[in-house]
């Protein structure tokens, strides 16, 4: 569980990105964390793992307050992180598998073999297969993602941040993706946060939805709820393309 | 003033870079990786501006010399020390500074700006520490093999240009090489070698791990790490030989 409490975060020129924000990410739950292009999302997730300071407020990861911790302590609770950068940001200079390999290369103890092993067990978890020499420049977009979810999850993590996995992506493999990070969440008993803009995400795995309005949370709930708000900002971020109109209508 | 503001963020760079290295196996990797792309590839290079700035030492030198009470040795005296004192670590550093710290600025960048920086950090890695320390330690250690190499094929250069110009009798060469030889002269070169390795590393990697933005920018920062080391390396080229040649 990942709780957050009351936290703000301005940048230098002094526009306050973050403005109070609460929120329990639930365990073993999917939370997606939805708004328009420019909310904050990637600013929140970037400040939950501490890329970012928070001005105001504070981050716990299951009691541990991390917004308090130096960087030693902050390291250990670190390991315990998987993230999927919206890029993928795999290490261009290795291949896939010296990309899934470097955690464990970094922080486990594991035999060389044993680190293979669990490398390719997880490109298997995430059905890439085969392209372990390849360099990230030669594999798709789709296949990127996969990459940089088996890389974080190399570690077994306790917590998964996800930054717009699926952006990018056609919406069958978007699909796949989204179905993957709900699966792996389930399995291991993961606090699972992703973000995205794309509604078709919400509807196949928003088992609890934030939704982000101008670095505001604007509404808290589940996929099932979210279609009947009355919440006029996210009606219109819902409501913004015509399939989903249909849906509405089709419920009635 | 935007100069404090750099040597601020310069010095806390540097502070994180040096701090303890996470896996010493990896680390060590990593300075040979460095040592090879950084060190191994600019030999060529090296050799090329070696041999020519060598050759141009001399002809320049002995059409300079038109008074014939001059001895003809003295070419070779000429291009030994211009190359000791001056050449092989101050047009060296200069040429790397443009090939190596373009290199190290886009490389460092581009892992900036695609998100890859963020990435080692998430994961509880010091990612200047990780990505910048065995670049210096590598720059530092096989720059000055770089330097007597370019030392040695600068002389040679001056031999063949010389002896096929017809400038200069071979034994003539070799004596001047040997006369009046003040090894002090190889230490000083050394020591501004280490110095310009450091500035060239740190300096590149700074303007690497700072960057924002995008491919453009990445280009930006590659343009200063080059302008800025070189600035620096003819600065330090001054504060040296003032500190450590005159008495
Ligand atoms: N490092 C930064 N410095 C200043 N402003 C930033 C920085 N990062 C993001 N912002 C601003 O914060 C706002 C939210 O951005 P972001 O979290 O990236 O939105 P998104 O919801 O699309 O992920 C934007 O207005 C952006 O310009
Ligand atoms: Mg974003």
């Amino acid at each position: 569980m990942i709780e957050v409490k009351n936290i703000s975060k301005q940048f230098e020129d002094g526009y306050k990105v973050l403005d109070d924000i609460n929120i329990v990410f639930e365990t073993g739950k999917t939370n997606l964390v939805i708004g328009q292009s420019g909310s904050g999302k990637t600013v929140l997730l970037k400040t939950l793992v501490g890329l970012h300071e928070v001005n105001e407020g504070s981050i716990n990861f299951d009691d541990r307050n991390f917004t308090s911790m130096n960087f030693t302590e902050r390291k250990l609770v670190r390991q315990e992180f998987g993230m999927v950068f919206q890029g993928g940001a795999l290490f261009d200079s290795l291949s896939v598998i010296q990309n899934v390999m470097f955690p464990l290369q970094m922080f486990s103890h594991l035999t060389h073999s044993e680190k293979l092993d669990r490398a390719n067990f997880c490109l298997k978890r995430v059905d890439l297969i085969n392209k372990n020499h390849l360099s990230p420049s030669e594999i798709s977009g789709g296949m990127k993602k996969r990459v940089a979810i088996a890389r974080a999850i190399a570690l077994n993590p306790k917590y998964l941040f996800c930054d717009e996995p699926n952006s990018g992506l056609d919406p069958i493999t978007s699909i796949l993706i989204d179905n993957l990070i709900k699966e792996i969440t389930e399995e291991y008993q993961i606090t699972t946060i992703v973000n995205t803009h794309d509604m078709n995400s919400v509807m196949e795995i928003g088992d609890k939805v934030i939704y982000i309005y101008k670095g505001r949370k604007w509404w808290e709930g589940n996929k099932t709820q979210i279609f009947d708000t009355n919440n006029k900002e996210l009606n219109e971020f819902i409501f913004a393309s015509e399939l989903t109109k249909m849906i509405k209508h089709k419920r009635g | 003033m935007k100069l404090f503001f750099h040597l601020g963020r310069y010095t806390k760079l540097m502070g994180k870079v040096f701090s303890r290295p996470g896996k010493a196996s990896i680390f060590f990797k990593q300075i040979l990786k460095e040592i090879d792309s950084l060190g191994i590839n600019s030999l060529g290079i090296v050799i090329i501006i070696a041999f020519f700035m060598g050759v141009v030492i001399t002809l320049q030198t002995a059409y300079n010399i038109e008074n014939p009470f001059i001895p003809l040795y003295l070419i070779g005296l000429g291009t030994r020390d211009s190359m000791i004192l001056e050449f092989s670590s101050t047009i060296c550093g200069l040429i790397l500074a443009g090939k190596v710290g373009s290199s190290i600025a886009s490389e460092i960048g581009t892992m900036r700006v695609t998100e890859q920086i963020d990435a080692l950090e998430v994961m509880g890695i010091n990612s200047a520490n990780h990505l910048i320390l065995p670049k210096i330690i590598a720059a530092v250690f096989i720059n000055p093999f770089l330097t007597i190499i370019s030392i040695f094929i600068g002389i040679f250069g001056g031999w063949l240009a010389g002896v096929l110009s017809g400038a200069v009798s071979s034994e003539n060469y070799i004596y001047g090489v040997q006369y009046a030889f003040e090894p002090f002269y190889v230490t000083y070169s050394l020591i501004k070698t280490l110095f310009f390795a450091f500035i060239i590393t740190s300096v590149s990697s700074y303007e690497g791990f700072y960057c924002t933005g995008g491919a453009l920018e990445v280009g930006k920062a590659s343009t200063k790490a080059v302008v800025y080391s070189s600035l620096m390396i003819l600065l330090f080229n001054v504060i040296l030989t003032q500190l450590l040649l005159t008495h």
